[in-house]
């Protein structure tokens, strides 16, 4: 089979759940149908791929449903004694020998069969790809035959049958039954007839549909599992099924009818990340624990910071941590056993969940409110579920019981903390070692033998040993891919981190550090299964990044009275530097040797590893710590034993924030980066230190190491160390097979790559360096040029030829000097630099001849230039590029800052600075309905090249006032882009944005840009899917901004792999011709287009070179406002220097077509089209040695001819939007200017309602605005999500019902306002009535909200009035300019990360401190100008809303004010008043 | 790196010339010594740019970013530690550079670059002063025998870096001191020979052995008698067969070659005596308006000439860079040297057309190119200054096709051997034997990146030898 880049266990999830439930257990098949109807409520947030027929998975839970059993079995038992199988059992096998095979396993476990039924279904329904695999669905009657427990015999058997069989059980259980299948949500009541029949009745219907962004959904992979379902997606699961492995053999079980190793492997393999989770919680339950307690050690709240929590439940945490690490990740879960239903969120509370309570007693719970239809006079509450919080229903109890009672009585089970007063100890309880600093010869010779190099120690040593931060670097990285450089590299440099896009939002652990956690227990763990005192026996480490003297403190813990039971094991990591056998043999044997001893010291009996290379000599080199890392941890989990034991890794060649993660993603605790640490000594001792102390520089240089670890965790969505620890969150570019399956297993080798040998020798090179010299002589560090071009350093594309001969070229017009300068980069590139100078074009036969070739114009039309924001550069340079790209015909990006609406006027063509494309990124920065009305494409960024999976920072001393202007802030206070978009935290929630902005504009393209990693295939098969209309991926080594340089250079993978990986997933899915695919970072030359092309690339982005274009020189420095040549500042005195001119950028851009012209030419055909993924025109220039043995071919695998290139549009669904019932009469409205009021019922499914209308006002107005009020629409009911984005002034909504998610996204200027039903009881400022992240982007209008809302509530608002009668945690976070009034109560982390725009809360309990972000805040009461501000917006949303709250509030106006305070930031007042007194 | 805003505080500041009439009273260099603090923010006026462009418009690769920051923050033992790790002797280059460096800052681009010359100079004066190494050596003895041919720039850079990895070795030199141009070609007050000699006797003590007054060929030592003499031997012969004028009178007694006036100068400077060319109260016309007829020029007038007029025959050159050689590359500007702001008068686009006399010169005809106007001139003295055609291959034996490049310069391997003379005692060749006529930063180079040929050559594996520079590599 030809070897593709796709990999089925990339795929994603992520869904729709919903929940029914009867407080009063009365069985009806009402709950069923109810149920049914909220999944096709919810079908928006499932998807279709391009087989509509065929969904990505749906299903429904209910109890036992006993009456109907009896109707369909004969010789039932009673209720409980009997259980049901549900089988899904592939067509070819023969069904007698499943029968009688599944009777065998039944009869081991004391349980026998009581009939079959096959269950009816229509199967005509399905579309091509389900029916291919469509199960034959049995339903088997199981009962006891003398079993002690009826549900733990079934638990085993199935177990043990779906080891044995390739057969899957949906359900098998006394308890539950579950129907589902690879299914659309809509196809799940007619698939399965007995959904239809009346006589199926449950009191708990627990609903889920799927969105996978897999082209391969399969019916076993639907959800409700067993017990859960899942909404989410764990990020940490690849270390979690590892240490659920490893710890395989401690476990022990009494009450299970077999042994637990019976019934390994308990994580099977190939399922998805949520059924892996459903099988622990299963084990946990089935081996004693409750559902909650299980699914709570699994998904813990953030405890470790938060102030309130009771002593109890916090030792509960405490203690449970040491048992298991938590699975990270966005999650909502709802879970079940039949007799109690329960959901918890995670601890970032990532995933919508509303519930309503009904004064009938029922309970309906789910992702959306409004998915069914419920009198409001029957509604008795509305919540909705909290970050870390459980909502549980006890159907026996028939009540609901509360996160607290619940937390209370599961906390109080065992005496957790007098157990981890025994047993747990802390470091600082131990008495301090002595320890000897070495001398500068012995530093610098060791530095020497890693590897160091001068800008090691100078960029990144001692800058973070001085501020304790990264460093910052500017304009991404054009020098070498590691595996390819030619000088010897650490072999942390082969791997790359993953980050999340879109499937999971990366997370914010510097403005929601609440959430964050870097402790971590060492010391072995105890059973899983049970739990005791002896469970806690662990030390407490607060951080992995341990300084020398922590270090010494565990390496002779032994020798402390205070540390009993634990034992320290030394193992040194060193190989022979000279002798028998190749260097890469010797390592081999070495490490081989390492692991057998490591094994047997645990064996004997140590609970702390300790790997050294400490002894490093003239005789033995150091065997890198990675490898030796990852080799001991797997050879421990393969033995079974890895969890009797911590690995504390002591390693000479750990000095970045990268080389801790790599050691900690491979199973290391702890790190001790000890020669750093030397070298600050060093730095110290020679001046190059400002801090007057080491011990102070290298605590600084921890706390670096720290925070970056924890921004790297978070890039990926995890919040804790502990889940961290062995989580192999990292893709290995350029690594062979040989060495990831011997020491990385799991990791998978796409290409192949540098050899052991090659590892080996580089390390031996450093070493004789160090060593060779005489005694006394002199070891210079040398500076390897990675991150700055130096003449003797590492290669780099753009190097001082390169740059002066395209600034040449272009600027006199010369392609002749042109051509010399693409020579000189695909020479350079030739095997040296990137992955596509591995790649060689194959001429045709025959050239066609030049003047048949496409044109230089038509091939331009595919060019366009790179998302770089005004404010990041000068408008001279944004504004050149522009004009550059209109009069070519080729498309400028705005990049995230917004757009000075002035450039909108395009009336003269030879100097129209409109940039074709806009761009949404989190920030939002100036996203307007005129904004992006003036788009020809809107590009959401979904992640950034230079810096994936984080936000940005723009200072305050850079918010010029013209920068402030178009990003609609304050000049002078900063700016912070979330690393998240909030409103994508999944798949679902980006398709909802993509239908957001195609309703803003429905006449642009909308695209999505991701960054090239692994699975970025399986991600741009999921965004197809969401309706993108193109998809760009961006390599990693582009970006034209200021990332950290462990990002700059370690995250992301080269756009030649991700470019490949989406073209054939996308293919394969057939979803390839829908959508058009783009491709940027660092494109140069012809070549690199034509390339880019057959790898499957129709439109091609450019941004560095364009730059260099108009005068950049690679000063990188672009972070500092200091751009000598007047790009990359604001400042005005550096701006005039800037030479660039549009007539340069247009040259270049011809340039680059006419050689893309030549190639054509060359490859005998005459369009781009006619090449474009064409891989049969790559030949691999595939050189292996005994140092490499790369392989290309998966790279260059093969598509179905029909699906290489974008032949027909996306459908947006569109077409029955509410908007199209009144937009005409809006419309004219606008246009006539005489207003109008319209009124609409409206429901859940009706999303972005107001929208489309609010662009066709904007488009048919242009500059001009509307009053307030002008067109009124008045709706009823519950509103789909996005209500009101985007919608301008002169456009009202007024929504009596409740609202989901994302009300008055991007409002600008528009007003909305919800209230409650007339007819409904309930206090409004008690419930919640619109969900979570309201207001996300603002620009101005007002949003009125009689009710409480979800968290994060007008983040990033820049300019409108937002009041709510409470709100959930984040709140104002980001806040950069509005008006924001709070009148009841908030959640945590209040103003995070806010830096202009004033928050009004009424706080008569006084608890602000509680909430407040931490910050510097101004928090006073009421001025008198504030006063009447205030006043004025009460009394407008009284009247708007009828709120008894603001009626109460104003009805005694003068002691209400007093309870009122006001929250700004120092930096917007100090700013403020500037302004105010000129 | 530097300081992050120093180039948009502070303004271009370099040393201050002695007075005029000072300096023209002796023949000390011409610089007022620089204030430390000044010297500092001229450093922290390097942007540490992401492309270092001046160290690739240097030939040695300098590490100009590195020790900038290091005079910064006047840590003056890191900079010259790092200077000298890539240039043998910057105390010749900090002097005598034209610093293709500074054509190639960064700064440049909007602004005046970076005064990295003054800086190198400083750094390295900071040494010598301070006792900080000036030199590497190693302890290791390799038992090979090095032989190098010529003591210019060129060798001397061989050597040392043959010796700091331990070969022996040997310099000859036919001249009575060691040092070739920069002995005898360069003015005092450019380079006082005590610079010289401070860096001949730092090479004596690392070792090295040089003989003067021994000349390589016809009329001294074989080639061959060398070849079995030493392990290897290396030609660093210079390119010194003068440019002269085909014109009718350049036989006249008056006329002379510069090299010829300024070494006569040079020794009479070193002897305390006067020179055989003296132009005391003479007329003189220096033809070539380069830096060697700005030689002439200063030496003139410290000899109390009368009258120096300088004639180029080329146009004036622009004063700011022309479209057609763009930053970084190392423009043809006009230049005004030191010794031009002590007098003299300065004639661009004339050509000679005749020397006129009676045995002695007289008077010089001259066209001016510009108006095609013939001018005849009286003067006493004519230095011509007007290149060199390439090296004195003839006295080596070395002046067939076969080693030979169409420059008449010596044919190199890319290792630096030359064509023909590979085996025992094989020959190499480098600077401007190799390159023909160019800067003392080229020759330092080449000497360096010769050495690393002949290292490897010597043991046999790759040099550990740094090789800035390629044979006939170009500097843009």
């Amino acid at each position: 089979m030809t070897k593709t880049l796709y990999d089925p266990n990339f795929e994603h999830d992520a869904c729709g759940v919903g929940m029914v439930a009867d407080l009063t257990a009365t069985p009806t098949h009402k709950n069923v149908f109810d149920a049914l109807t909220i999944l096709e409520n919810m079908e928006h947030r499932g998807a279709t791929g391009a087989d509509t027929g065929s969904g990505d998975g749906a299903g429904l839970l209910i109890q036992m449903p006993d009456s109907f059993i009896r109707e369909v079995f004969d010789n039932v038992p009673a209720a409980g004694d009997y259980g049901v199988a549900f089988w899904m059992i592939p067509k070819h096998l023969v069904m007698s020998d499943v029968q009688s095979t599944i009777d065998k396993a039944l009869a081991k476990v004391s349980l026998k069969s009581g009939g079959w039924r096959v269950v009816p279904v229509d199967s005509s329904i399905l579309g091509p790809t389900s029916s291919a695999s469509e199960p034959v669905f049995i339903q088997q009657l199981i009962t006891s035959n003398g079993a002690e427990s009826l549900e733990r015999s079934l638990f085993a058997a199935r177990k043990m049958l779906e080891h044995e069989l390739p057969i899957y059980a949906s359900s098998c259980s006394p308890n539950v039954l579950i129907y589902k299948g690879m299914l659309s949500s809509p196809q799940l009541r007619q698939y399965f007839d007995d959904l239809r029949d009346e006589r199926l009745i449950t009191s708990i219907a627990v609903v889920h549909s799927r969105f996978s962004t897999n082209v391969l959904p399969r019916w076993e992979l639907a959800q409700p599992f067993r017990y859960i379902s899942h909404n989410g997606e764990i990020n940490t699961v690849r270390g979690n099924r590892n240490w659920m492995t490893a710890r395989e053999t401690t476990l022990k079980s009494d009450l299970l009818p077999v042994e637990v190793s019976d019934l390994y492997p308990i994580i099977t393999d190939n399922m998805s990340d949520s059924a892996s989770f459903d099988e622990v919680v299963e084990l946990l339950v089935q081996s004693g624990r409750s559902l909650p307690h299980a699914v709570l050690m699994m998904i813990p709240e953030a405890w470790e910071k938060s102030t309130f929590m009771s002593t109890e439940r916090r030792d509960f945490y405490r203690y449970h941590a040491g048992l298991m690490e938590p699975w990270d990740g966005p999650a909502s879960v709802t879970f079940t056993d039949g007799k109690i239903v329960g959901a918890v969120l995670d601890r970032n509370g990532l995933r919508p969940a509303r519930y309503w309570v009904t004064k009938d007693k029922r309970v309906i719970f789910a992702s959306e409110v409004g998915v069914v239809d419920v009198d409001p006079a029957n509604i008795e509450r509305k919540g909705r579920l909290q970050p870390g919080r459980v909502f549980l229903v006890d159907i026996e109890q028939g009540r609901i019981i509360d996160d607290e009672e619940l937390k209370g009585t599961l906390a109080a089970k065992a005496p957790y903390g007098q157990w981890l007063n025994e047993q747990q100890i802390s470091l600082d309880e131990i008495d301090a070692r002595p320890w000897l600093a070495p001398s500068h010869a012995s530093v610098v010779r060791h530095q020497k033998n890693f590897g160091y190099s001068e800008e090691d120690l100078r960029l990144i040593i001692r800058h973070m040993a001085q501020v304790g931060e990264e460093p910052i670097g500017s304009m991404g990285s054009d020098a070498a891919l590691p595996a390819l450089s030619t000088q010897p590299r650490p072999i942390f440099d082969y791997f790359t981190q993953l980050f999340a896009q879109v499937t999971n939002p990366p997370l914010d652990a510097i403005r929601e550090e609440l959430v964050t956690s870097t402790r971590v227990t060492i010391g072995g763990e105890d059973n899983l299964l049970t739990e005791t005192d002896r469970h806690a026996h662990q030390i407490v480490l607060p951080s992995p990044v341990l300084s020398i003297d922590e270090f010494a403190k565990i390496r002779y813990i032994e020798e402390s009275d205070k540390a009993v039971g634990f034992k320290t094991s030394v193992v040194e990591g060193l190989f022979p530097s000279s002798g028998a056998g190749t260097a890469g043999e010797r390592l081999a044997k070495a490490i081989q040797e390492v692991t057998n001893e490591v094994v047997k010291e645990v064996r004997a009996g140590a609970n702390i590893i300790l790997l050294s290379d400490r002894n490093v000599n003239k005789d033995f080199a150091a065997i890198p710590s990675l490898l030796l890392t990852s080799a001991v941890h797997h050879r421990l989990v393969a033995e079974h034993i890895r969890t009797s034991a911590a690995l504390i890794i002591e390693a000479g060649d750990v000095r970045e924030v990268h080389h801790v993660a790599l050691l900690l993603g491979y199973g290391a605790s702890a790190v001790c980066p000890y020669l750093a640490y030397e070298s600050i000594d060093d730095l110290v001792e020679k001046g190059e230190l400002t801090s007057a102390a080491s011990v102070d520089a290298r605590y600084l240089y921890g706390k670096g190491l720290n925070k970056g670890i924890v921004k790297t965790m978070s890039k990926m969505g995890v919040s804790t160390v502990a889940s961290y620890v062995g989580s192999q969150l990292f893709e290995a570019v350029g690594v062979s097979d040989d060495i990831l399956s011997r020491y990385f297993p799991g990791m998978k080798s796409r290409m192949g790559g540098v050899t052991l040998e090659r590892v080996a020798q580089d390390v031996l090179t450093w070493h004789s360096d160090a060593y060779t010299p005489a005694e006394g002589e002199r070891i210079e560090i040398r500076n390897k040029g990675e991150y700055q071009w130096r003449r003797d350093g590492e290669i780099h594309l753009f190097n001082p030829h390169t740059v002066q001969k395209l600034q040449h070229a272009t600027r006199e017009k010369r392609y002749d000097i042109f051509k010399e300068y693409t020579k000189m980069v695909d020479e350079q590139n030739d095997a040296k630099v990137t992955l596509r100078g591995l790649f060689n074009l194959k001429p045709a036969a025959t050239p066609t001849p030049l003047d048949q070739v496409e044109s230089v114009s038509s091939i331009i039309k595919r060019f366009s230039t790179g998302a770089m924001s005004y404010g990041s550069i000068s408008g001279e340079a944004h504004e050149t590029l522009a004009i550059a790209m209109n009069r070519i015909g080729g498309k400028s990006n705005t990049g995230e800052g917004g757009e000075d609406e002035e450039r909108f006027d395009t009336s003269d063509p030879r100097f129209n600075r409109r940039s074709s494309i806009k761009q949404v990124a989190s920030g939002r920065f100036g996203v307007t309905s005129r904004y992006l009305v003036n788009a020809d494409d809107i590009q959401i960024k979904m992640a950034q090249g230079a810096k994936p999976g984080e936000g940005g920072q723009l200072p305050g001393s850079k918010v010029y006032p013209w920068v402030a202007k178009t990003r609609h802030s304050t000049p002078g206070v900063g700016l912070i882009s979330p690393p998240p978009h909030h409103d994508i935290y999944s798949i679902e929630d980006l398709k909802q944005l993509i239908f957001d902005l195609k309703n803003a504009n429905d006449q642009a393209r909308i695209h999505v840009k991701l960054v090239s990693e692994q699975g970025v295939g399986t991600i741009a098969a999921g965004v197809a899917k969401a309706h993108a209309d193109v998809i760009l991926i961006s390599g990693h080594d582009g970006g034209t901004g200021a990332a950290p340089l462990t990002s700059l250079k370690h995250a992301g993978t080269p756009w030649e792999i991700g470019l490949a990986e989406a073209h054939q997933t996308l293919a394969m899915n057939g979803l390839r011709n829908r959508v058009v695919v783009q491709v940027d970072g660092q494109l140069k030359t012809g070549r690199d287009v034509v390339i880019a092309a057959l790898l499957g690339a129709e439109e091609y982005g450019f941004a560095t070179a364009p730059l260099v274009v108009s005068g950049c020189i690679m000063m990188r420095v672009c972070h500092l406002d200091t751009c000598p040549v007047g790009i990359a500042t604001q400042n005005p005195k550096l701006r005039e220097r800037f030479k660039g001119q549009p007539e340069f950028v247009e040259n270049f851009f011809e340039f680059i077509a006419e050689e893309v012209r030549e190639y054509i030419s060359l490859l005998g055909a005459k369009t781009l089209d006619d090449i474009i993924g064409d891989t049969d025109r790559i030949a691999i220039d595939s050189k292996t040695s005994e140092l490499s043995d790369f392989d290309l071919s998966a790279l260059l695998a093969p598509v179905d001819h029909n699906q290489r290139r974008q032949t027909t549009k996306q459908d947006h669904e569109m077409h029955d939007a509410l908007d199209w019932t009144f937009i005409d009469e809006a419309v004219r409205s606008a246009t006539t200017g005489v207003s109008t009021t319209i009124a609409s019922k409206i429901n859940n499914i009706n999303r972005a309602v107001g929208t489309l209308t609010g662009s066709a006002i904007t488009r048919a107005l242009g500059a001009d605005k509307l009053p307030d009020d002008h067109i009124q629409i008045n709706l009823e009911g519950s509103s789909g999500q996005s209500l009101g984005a985007f919608i301008p002034q002169g456009l009202t909504l007024r929504l009596t019902g409740d609202a989901n998610d994302y009300a008055g996204k991007g409002l600008s200027g528009g007003r909305i306002i919800i209230k409650a039903p007339s007819a409904s009881t309930f206090e409004t400022d008690q419930n919640i009535i619109a969900g979570n992240v309201i207001g996300y982007g603002a620009t101005s209008g007002e949003i009125f909200i009689n009710g409480v809302v979800g968290e994060r509530c007008a983040v990033r608002n820049s300019g409108a009035t937002i009041v709510v009668e409470g709100t959930g945690d984040h709140a104002g976070e980001y806040m950069t300019g509005g008006v924001v009034a709070i009148l009841g109560d908030i959640g945590r982390n209040l103003a995070a990360g806010m830096s202009g725009g004033t928050i009004y809360l009424y706080d008569p309990k006084k608890t602000i401190h509680d909430h407040l972000s931490a910050g510097v805040y101004e928090i006073d009461p009421l001025e008198f100008e504030d006063d009447e501000k205030l006043l004025d917006i009460i009394t407008r949303f009284e009247a708007e809303t009828g709120s008894k709250k603001a009626k109460s509030l104003l009805s005694d106006w003068r002691t209400a004010r007093m309870d009122f305070v006001r929250i700004e930031t120092s930096e917007y007042q100090r700013v403020r008043d500037e302004l105010r007194n000129g | 790196m530097g300081k992050i805003t120093g180039f948009m505080e502070f303004d271009r500041v370099g040393p201050k010339y002695r007075p005029v009439p000072v300096r023209l009273r002796d023949w000390k260099e011409v610089y007022e010594p620089q204030d430390e603090k000044e010297v500092s923010e001229q450093g922290a006026r390097c942007m540490d740019c992401g492309i270092a462009f001046c160290m690739q418009g240097c030939p040695l690769g300098n590490r100009i970013p590195v020790f900038n920051d290091a005079a910064y923050k006047q840590n003056w033992a890191e900079a010259a530690d790092q200077l000298f790790s890539t240039n043998n002797f910057p105390e010749f280059t900090g002097r005598l550079c034209p610093a293709p460096c500074e054509s190639a800052c960064v700064l440049g681009i909007a602004a005046d670059p970076v005064t990295i010359e003054r800086i190198e100079y400083e750094v390295v004066e900071h040494a010598f002063a301070n006792g900080f190494p000036v030199s590497r050596s190693t302890s290791t003895r390799t038992g090979k025998h090095v032989c190098v041919v010529g003591s210019g720039p060129a060798g001397l850079a061989a050597a040392a870096q043959l010796r700091s990895v331990g070969h022996e070795v040997t310099v000859l030199e036919r001249n009575d001191l060691i040092g070739g141009l920069l002995r005898y070609g360069i003015p005092e007050f450019k380079m006082e020979k005590a610079v010289l000699d401070r860096r001949i006797n730092v090479m004596k003590e690392s070792g090295i052995t040089f003989k003067t007054g021994v000349s390589v060929g016809d009329d001294g030592v074989s080639l061959e008698s060398l070849r079995s003499e030493y392990d290897a031997v290396l030609l660093a012969i210079g390119s010194t067969r003068p440019r002269m004028i085909p014109v009718n009178g350049a036989e006249l007694t008056g006329v002379y070659p510069a090299m010829t006036y300024l070494e006569a100068s040079n020794r009479a400077v070193n002897t305390s005596t006067t020179s055989e060319i003296d132009v005391k109260d003479k007329n003189v016309i220096i033809l070539g308006g380069g830096d060697t007829g700005a030689d002439c020029l200063g030496t003139a007038h410290r000899q109390g000439a009368k009258s120096v007029i300088q004639i180029e025959i080329m146009d004036r050159p622009p004063d700011e860079r022309p479209a057609d050689q763009p930053w970084p590359t190392m423009a043809r500007l006009f230049k005004t040297t030191s010794a031009h702001q002590e007098g003299g008068e300065r004639i661009f686009s004339s050509e000679t057309l005749e020397f006129k006399g009676d045995g002695n010169l007289q008077e010089i005809v001259l066209r001016d190119n510009s108006s095609n106007e013939i001018v005849t001139k009286a003067v006493d003295f004519v230095f011509i200054a007007a290149g060199f055609v390439g090296p004195e291959l003839d006295q080596v034996g070395l002046n067939q096709d076969q080693f030979v490049t169409n420059r008449a310069t010596l044919s190199v391997t890319p290792d630096w051997a030359v064509k023909g003379l590979e085996g025992k005692g094989q020959v190499f060749a480098c600077g401007d034997a190799v390159r023909g006529q160019s800067l003392i930063v080229w020759a330092i180079a080449e000497g360096r990146s010769a050495a690393s040929g002949i290292d490897a050559y010597l043991q046999g594996e790759p040099s550990s030898l740094p090789a800035p520079v390629e044979p006939y590599s170009l500097s843009w």
